[in-house]
């Protein structure tokens, strides 16, 4: 099944990419092997989703693997802007890949839309007018988590993230909101996968409460060990460790835990709704918040294009920022550094018959925006 | 002790923390000795430098959880582990490890890499890019009182028990048993032992899937307390490369006693290190310098030991 649903992706992509005259082209970078693949996935089966469903023959999508490794996403931008000519880039996963590429593409004027990636950099001193975020700004579910923190009372939190930039933009957006004591605050590796001696120290810190970022085959690891440690304190996090991919990985050791993310799929609005079972029924699995974020970009792209032709920068600039599309989120605005305003929740771990899944328990924050747009001068 | 002693006036850290920590260490380094035995016999026996040994211990963990999914069963999956690694390894032994005896490690590191991509999308072509589940089955689950008042999850000393278990038998297995003559034999000489008749091929393949069963043991042991990946074998790897240049390559006591140096290096490091620097500057810059040098500290280990013994703490006259 699996090979011929592969085969059946491949197919449709290689059509959309022959299609005659395309006067829209689109480069999409983005991991799909190595570790990091099912987020890439995610983000791309998403875009793809929308843009089938638009049956449009005048836009080419060109997808390539970055393997998660920022030299080659570097190559593949250069290859996209100068030998294929693309109009809009988006895609990349990571922080660290984003800002090798992002700069680059949006100063030779390509329009890049990211679908996940949000350093704060992008979205403070380095905005530009062609760089659109489409997910969130990567502080915003970590600030969240902070405010839930607060609702619940939570006092003397244990928090930790890897040690690079994305983690201590987590810990630093936790502690911008949470008004409580920090019972210990630790940096571990990147991509370890032990968290023993972690754990050990959470147990003997008489904590009351634990934040950690852990995204990926980090965060599995995690908490399936703190399940099995005797520690029993109540685990807070953001959705990038608790999203539909991994929670199956985890199992009932998520159970119950609050997380906190931007999209669920029981928010209750048509184009969600449809999202979901279309998803479910051309895939045959229930979409992360990374394919919601793949299906909404695609989604502004297309509402862009049918306001104004990619070539008129400034009409499509301004179709992208005007942002009118049916967004699977409810509502949804650019602030005026290009990134998004919007609730973010607090989801619970649950498990549905045999598939573990969230739901909605609470509104962390209400019309939210990052804490760099004042920096931008765009 | 100083650091101890030192650290009581900001965290106050007992002795259950550092015993807890310890044990910890001991964990980590009896999981590296599994993937290191293998790996040093491989190199010791048959001069080769095997880079897909974590592709092997990625197959042991895919197949632990594929036969746990289909059966329940934790013993039934350990056992498909140790099968399905044995087979993969003599199966790669027959078909192109076999070629490259002769060749020199540069055609060796570029053939056995190939082989890490064709494993790893392989496995992701038969399951797909999202992590398996694979749980600690439950009269192994939830943690335990040990005297003293350490608690510690009882899955982590099954897997130091097994570790040291698998160690034990391995020593008899070299020293005692006729196979252990030829492996050691195959180690001193290879010429000379072919020459005394010795059938140096099926004596080779076997190596190689013993080998591959043990880090596939070692996949699928850990497997069930992280996440069951494609590419979680590389990371592993790299260590495992590290424990024996220090142990000294070959030598399967140097594996065993580099794999708890690194265990308990790396563990106690992370944990002691920060707190170290805390002492001297504010916590968060504190926390992340700590983190950045606990993280070299096995690699400053590794470089220690070869200043003072060039070939390893057991290594031979390479």
């Amino acid at each position: 099944m699996k090979i011929l649903k592969s085969l059946a992706m491949a197919t449709a992509v290689s059509t959309l990419a022959l299609a005659a005259q395309a006067e829209t082209k689109i480069g999409m970078i983005t991991t799909l092997s190595g570790g990091g693949a099912g987020l890439g996935v995610d983000v791309r089966d998403g875009f793809m989703l929308a843009i089938e469903a638009a049956g449009r023959d005048d836009i080419e999508v060109v997808i390539e693997d970055d393997q998660r490794k920022p030299e080659s996403a570097v190559q593949i931008a250069d290859r996209m802007i100068q030998s294929e000519k693309v109009d809009i880039m988006t895609g990349i996963i990571w922080s660290n890949l984003a800002m090798a590429v992002v700069p680059a593409a949006t100063a030779q004027d390509v329009f890049y839309l990211s679908p996940n990636a949000g350093p704060s950099v992008l979205a403070g001193k380095r905005c530009h007018k062609n760089y659109f975020n489409v997910a969130w700004q990567n502080d915003n579910l970590h600030e969240a988590a902070g405010a839930y923190a607060n609702d619940a009372a939570l006092k003397n939190s244990f928090i930790l993230a890897p040690n690079y930039p994305a983690g201590k933009d987590a810990l630093t957006g936790y502690k911008r909101m949470y008004g409580g004591e920090l019972a210990g605050e630790i940096y571990t590796k990147l991509g370890q996968t032990d968290y023993a001696a972690e754990i050990a120290q959470i147990r003997a810190s008489g904590a009351d409460s634990v934040y950690f970022f852990l995204p990926g085959g980090m965060g599995i690891s995690f908490l399936k060990q703190y399940a099995d440690s005797g520690v029993d304190l109540p685990v807070v996090g953001p959705a990038f460790s608790f999203d539909q991919g991994i929670l199956q990985a985890v199992g009932a050791a998520a159970l119950g835990i609050k997380n906190t993310s931007q999209w669920n799929k029981d928010i209750d609005n048509a184009a969600n709704t449809a999202f979901v079972a279309d998803f479910q029924a051309k895939y045959g699995r229930l979409p992360s918040l990374y394919a919601s974020q793949g299906f909404d970009t695609a989604n502004l792209i297309l509402s862009a294009l049918d306001k104004a032709e990619v070539k008129d920068q400034d009409a499509f600039r301004a179709a992208l920022k005007a942002a009118e599309f049916d967004s699977v989120r409810g509502d949804f605005k650019f602030g005026d550094n290009h990134h998004p305003v919007q609730n973010i929740y607090v989801r619970e771990v649950i498990q549905e018959g045999d598939v573990f899944t969230n739901k909605i328990i609470a509104t962390g924050l209400s019309d939210h925006a990052d804490a760099y747009a004042s920096e931008c001068n765009m | 002790m100083m650091i101890v002693a030192l650290t009581k006036e900001r965290t106050p850290m007992s002795l259950i923390l550092i015993l807890e920590q310890v044990l910890n260490g001991l964990q980590f380094g009896v999981m590296l000795f599994l993937m290191a035995a293998g790996l040093t016999l491989v190199f010791g026996v048959m001069g080769l430098i095997n880079l897909a040994h974590g592709a092997l211990y990625m197959v042991g963990a895919f197949a632990a959880a594929a036969v746990a999914g289909w059966t329940g069963s934790f013993v039934l999956a350990l056992m498909a582990s140790l099968a399905a690694a044995a087979a993969a390894g003599a199966l790669v032994e027959v078909t192109v490890i076999r070629r490259l005896y002769d060749r020199d490690h540069l055609d060796q590191v570029l053939a056995t890499f190939a082989l890490i991509l064709i494993f790893s999308e392989g496995t992701r072509w038969l399951f797909g890019s999202f992590p398996l589940f694979l749980d600690v089955p439950s009269y192994l689950s939830g943690p335990v009182m040990l005297p003293g008042g350490i608690q510690y999850p009882l899955y982590r000393l099954a897997i130091i028990v097994i570790g040291l278990v698998v160690g034990a038998g391995l020593f008899w297995l070299i020293a005692r048993t006729r196979i252990g003559v030829q492996i050691r034999a195959g180690e001193a000489d290879r010429e000379m032992i072919a020459a005394l008749g010795v059938d140096i091929s099926k004596l080779y393949t076997l190596v190689f899937a013993l080998g591959a069963a043990l880090a596939g043991l070692a996949g699928a042991l850990v497997g069930a307390i992280q996440s069951v990946q494609v590419g979680m074998g590389e990371p592993v790897l790299i260590l495992a490369f590290v424990v024996i240049v220090i142990g000294g390559i070959g030598s399967i006591k140097g594996a065993l006693v580099g794999a708890l140096l690194v265990g308990l290096t790396d563990t106690l490091g992370g944990v002691f290190l920060p707190r170290l620097f805390a002492l001297l500057m504010e916590p968060a810059s504190a926390a992340s310098l700590g983190a950045s040098l606990a993280s070299m500290l096995i690699y400053i280990l590794m470089a220690a030991v070869l200043l003072v013994r060039p070939s390893g703490l057991f290594g031979g006259s390479a």
